[in-house]
């Protein structure tokens, strides 16, 4: 299979008022993840190791550190001449503005789309972690003949967080087809979750977006999946690999804390593909004697004189002599002063945690401490 | 294309002092400080010293060499103008021939170095750790209207006869140079790194290639330019720099990391050093893991007791697994229940579960025989098996 007839296009803003503490300065995209990563990374890899040669990231706001971050797409193998990857901020032709959906998003960049050869258009948010191949997605579309196949997971609702109250919930035929398309229901236990990943003919989505975009509103999954479902050919592919959806601030924790366990992270990581991300080019992590690290994922550039546990240390991050650091994420440059204490705290950028201070919360309920903040020494 | 300064590696030296490490790659790149390969920090040192064309000349086991520097990225070498080449022996109209000395290697890139018309050339080596701004070397060079300048490092007398020794007046002009002097005269020792004003070096390349001497700088060059009376300048340097030519001088090397960031400073955002980067996710310190003053890296899965050491990228250490003032190298693999002591294990090398890798030289009642243990790139040792201190495997 030639896959030079393809064309990737991510949402980086999708979602974002989902994760309102963590995209007050930065969109979805960009969100970190996993200690050394940012949430974009895992669609841009999944792309680049698809083989899809050609991605459009569409931006709105905040797009600053999107833009520092991706730079001209190397890390993911996409400053080619041929495709490669374009940022598609808003007010990019004078039909573009700030979207309200995704409908009016992708007519923001319809040009863009229109002027591309690719027969197939692979689209992706990034509120879903995971590593999957493209290709067997395309493969199956191909073989059902669908003009629109949605990517869903089984997963087992509980009454816990934001439940289902974020999803589309799809239900599917023996034949793949999506028979009934439900958005943000409150359900329980088992159904199939749409994972904001499609795979749709070009053609066809230039015609829905001409279509429905004048709507303004317009939304993808309610004038497409459910009110066109007998109109197009619309299948689900059951994407079976491990993930992560990021709805809240407590998913996005609990997202963090499952890499903890080393078979989530193997799964996660595949070195067949791996998940590339913008080099910082840190020394390796430094634990000095006296220290006591375990049941963590600690990235380069981190120097710990303290104690560590069930945590996610980002690049740069200083923890000081004596300090205690359990069911943790410190982000990039985050630096705890000596005996200081952090419970179940999740710091943004640069965060500097005075010395002795103690800072409590409980894992059902973290605390979050805003970017670049400076909380001084007792 | 003209440029004021290029700057020309030497990577292509066999490092057969490194025996195990060195069969499959060329010296420059082996694996050290934990993210590192040898040759990053030359080239990192140019980048941060303002040089952005660097020819580096290969010629031993060069396809690790040439995979890893690539086309320069990771350094800020691949440059419209300039950049980092790879500069391999190569046939010419009249026959062909290696790179027969530091010097004749240069001799051989002439035409590439008239490319750049440079005024001056630093010749460097692919063997030495440290950091140095080459810029301020080559403002001393034009300062002293310097035909030559030499860097120079004190060292101990003991140490003196396995340098280039030089003697020099009271403004720092060279007098004398002696290459590993039995007795030598003084304690400034040349760290093998170059300034040239490159039209006069031009020319005594191409006389010294009549002469069909040993066609080195130390041995020809440098005197030869002494005895013409040229203006050859020391330029002292203060600072952190090692020699890892043998083993056990590149097992010190990775442990005087450990000592503190004043010794060589990973850390400083003002002089990083950049490597190729492997895209791994980050390290993995599991429940049983106990690290004590040690560096780890990317990729790494860590559940036993790692101490003074550095662990490469993407090491597995088992549980139960005793790591004591070891290196060890990317992807290797140390089973269950194996001890570690005063070693290198190479890159990729799998440990079976209860190997027994060298010991302290306390442990062997001080033995005036004792040195580390190492294991070459890409071995597998069997289960139960013990690798005395000093051993090498494979035997070369």
């Amino acid at each position: 299979m030639i896959y030079n007839n393809i064309l990737g296009i991510i949402f980086a803003n999708m979602h974002d008022e989902s994760v309102s503490e963590l995209t007050q300065v930065r969109t979805m995209g960009s969100i970190l993840f996993g200690g050394r990563y940012r949430l974009i990374d895992f669609p841009l890899s999944n792309m680049s190791n698809s083989g899809i040669p050609e991605v459009g990231v569409i931006t709105k706001s905040n797009y600053q550190s999107l833009l520092d971050h991706i730079g001209s797409g190397r890390e993911w193998d996409l400053a080619t001449k041929n495709g490669g990857l374009h940022l598609l901020p808003p007010f990019s032709h004078h039909k573009s503005g700030l979207y309200r959906g995704r409908i009016e998003a992708l007519e923001g960049v319809l040009p863009y789309i229109q002027n591309s050869d690719a027969e197939y258009v692979v689209m992706c948010d990034c509120d879903v972690v995971t590593t999957i191949d493209f290709r067997q997605v395309i493969r199956e579309h191909k073989k059902n003949q669908a003009d629109i196949t949605v990517v869903y997971a089984k997963h087992n609702f509980t009454n816990t967080g934001v439940g289902s109250r974020a999803s589309t919930i799809l239900e599917v035929n023996e034949e793949k087809r999506i028979i009934s398309a439900t958005i943000n229901p409150d359900i329980l236990g088992e159904a199939n979750r749409s994972l904001n990943m499609f795979v749709i003919d070009r053609k066809i989505l230039e015609k829905i977006v001409s279509r429905y975009a004048p709507e303004g509103f317009a939304s993808f999954d309610k004038q497409v999946l459910q009110q066109n479902k007998a109109n197009y050919k619309i299948c689900g592919y059951e994407h079976k690999g491990y993930y992560e959806k990021i709805e809240d601030i407590m998913s996005y924790y609990n997202a963090n804390m499952n890499l903890l366990n080393p078979e989530n992270k193997q799964k996660m990581f595949n070195n067949s593909a791996p998940i590339y991300t913008k080099v910082k080019d840190s020394g390796p992590a430094k634990y000095e004697a006296g220290s006591k690290v375990t049941n963590s994922l600690i990235a380069d550039g981190c120097i710990i004189e303290g104690e560590v546990s069930n945590s996610i240390l980002f690049r740069g991050v200083k923890v000081g002599k004596g300090a205690i650091v359990r069911n943790c994420i410190l982000m990039q440059n985050t630096s705890v002063g000596e005996e200081a204490e952090l419970h179940a705290v999740v710091t943004d950028k640069n965060v500097k945690i005075g010395k002795n201070k103690l800072l409590t919360a409980s894992t059902k309920n973290a605390l979050f401490i805003k970017k670049n903040q400076k909380i001084e020494d007792d | 294309m003209k440029k004021e300064c290029i700057a020309m590696l030497l990577a292509g030296g066999q490092g057969s002092r490194l025996y195990a490490l060195t069969q499959k790659m060329a010296k420059p790149a082996v694996p050290f400080g934990g993210k590192y390969r040898i040759i990053d920090f030359p080239l990192s040192n140019c980048t941060n010293s303002g040089i952005d064309t660097v020819g580096v000349l290969t010629q031993y086991q060069p396809l690790e060499l040439n995979d890893y520097i690539g086309n320069g990225q990771p350094w800020d070498l691949d440059r419209l103008r300039g950049g980092v080449h790879i500069l391999p022996p190569y046939q010419t109209a009249s026959g062909s021939s290696w790179y027969e000395g530091t010097a004749n290697a240069i001799y051989q890139n002439i035409r590439f170095i008239d490319r750049y018309d440079p005024e001056y050339i630093i010749v460097l080596g692919g063997d030495h750790i440290y950091k140095m701004d080459y810029s301020r070397m080559v403002d001393f060079h034009k300062e002293h209207s310097a035909d030559a300048t030499i860097a120079v490092l004190n060292v101990t007398l003991e140490e003196a006869s396995r340098f280039g020794i030089m003697t020099c007046d009271n403004e720092g002009r060279v007098v004398d140079f002696t290459e590993k002097p039995k007795e030598p005269k003084s304690t400034l020792a040349s760290m093998g790194i170059y300034v040239f004003t490159w039209e006069k070096l031009r020319k005594y390349l191409i006389e010294n290639e009549k002469r069909g001497t040993s066609k080195d700088f130390g041995k020809d060059i440098i005197p030869a330019m002494l005895e013409n009376n040229e203006r050859l300048f020391a330029y002292a340097f203060e600072g952190y720099w090692k020699d890892v030519g043998t083993l056990y001088s590149l097992w010190e090397a990775n442990m005087d990391i450990l000592e503190s960031s004043s010794v060589l400073d990973l850390y400083d955002p003002d002089w990083k050093i950049y490597s190729r980067n492997m895209s791994l996710p980050p390290q993995y310190i599991g429940p049983d893991a106990d690290i004590q003053d040690s560096l780890v890296c990317d990729g790494c899965n860590i559940n036993g007791s790692v101490k003074s050491s550095i662990v490469y990228s993407g090491v597995t250490v088992e549980k139960d697994v005793v790591i004591d003032h070891s290196v060890i190298m990317p992807g290797a693999v140390i089973k269950s229940g194996s001890v570690v002591k005063y070693a290198i294990i190479g890159e990729d090398s799998i440990i079976e579960p209860d190997v027994k890798i060298g010991a302290s030289k306390e442990e062997t009642g001080n033995d005036e025989k004792w040195d580390i243990a190492v294991i070459g790139h890409g071995e597998t040792i069997s289960s139960g098996v013990s690798v005395a201190p000093g051993q090498m495997i494979p035997v070369v």
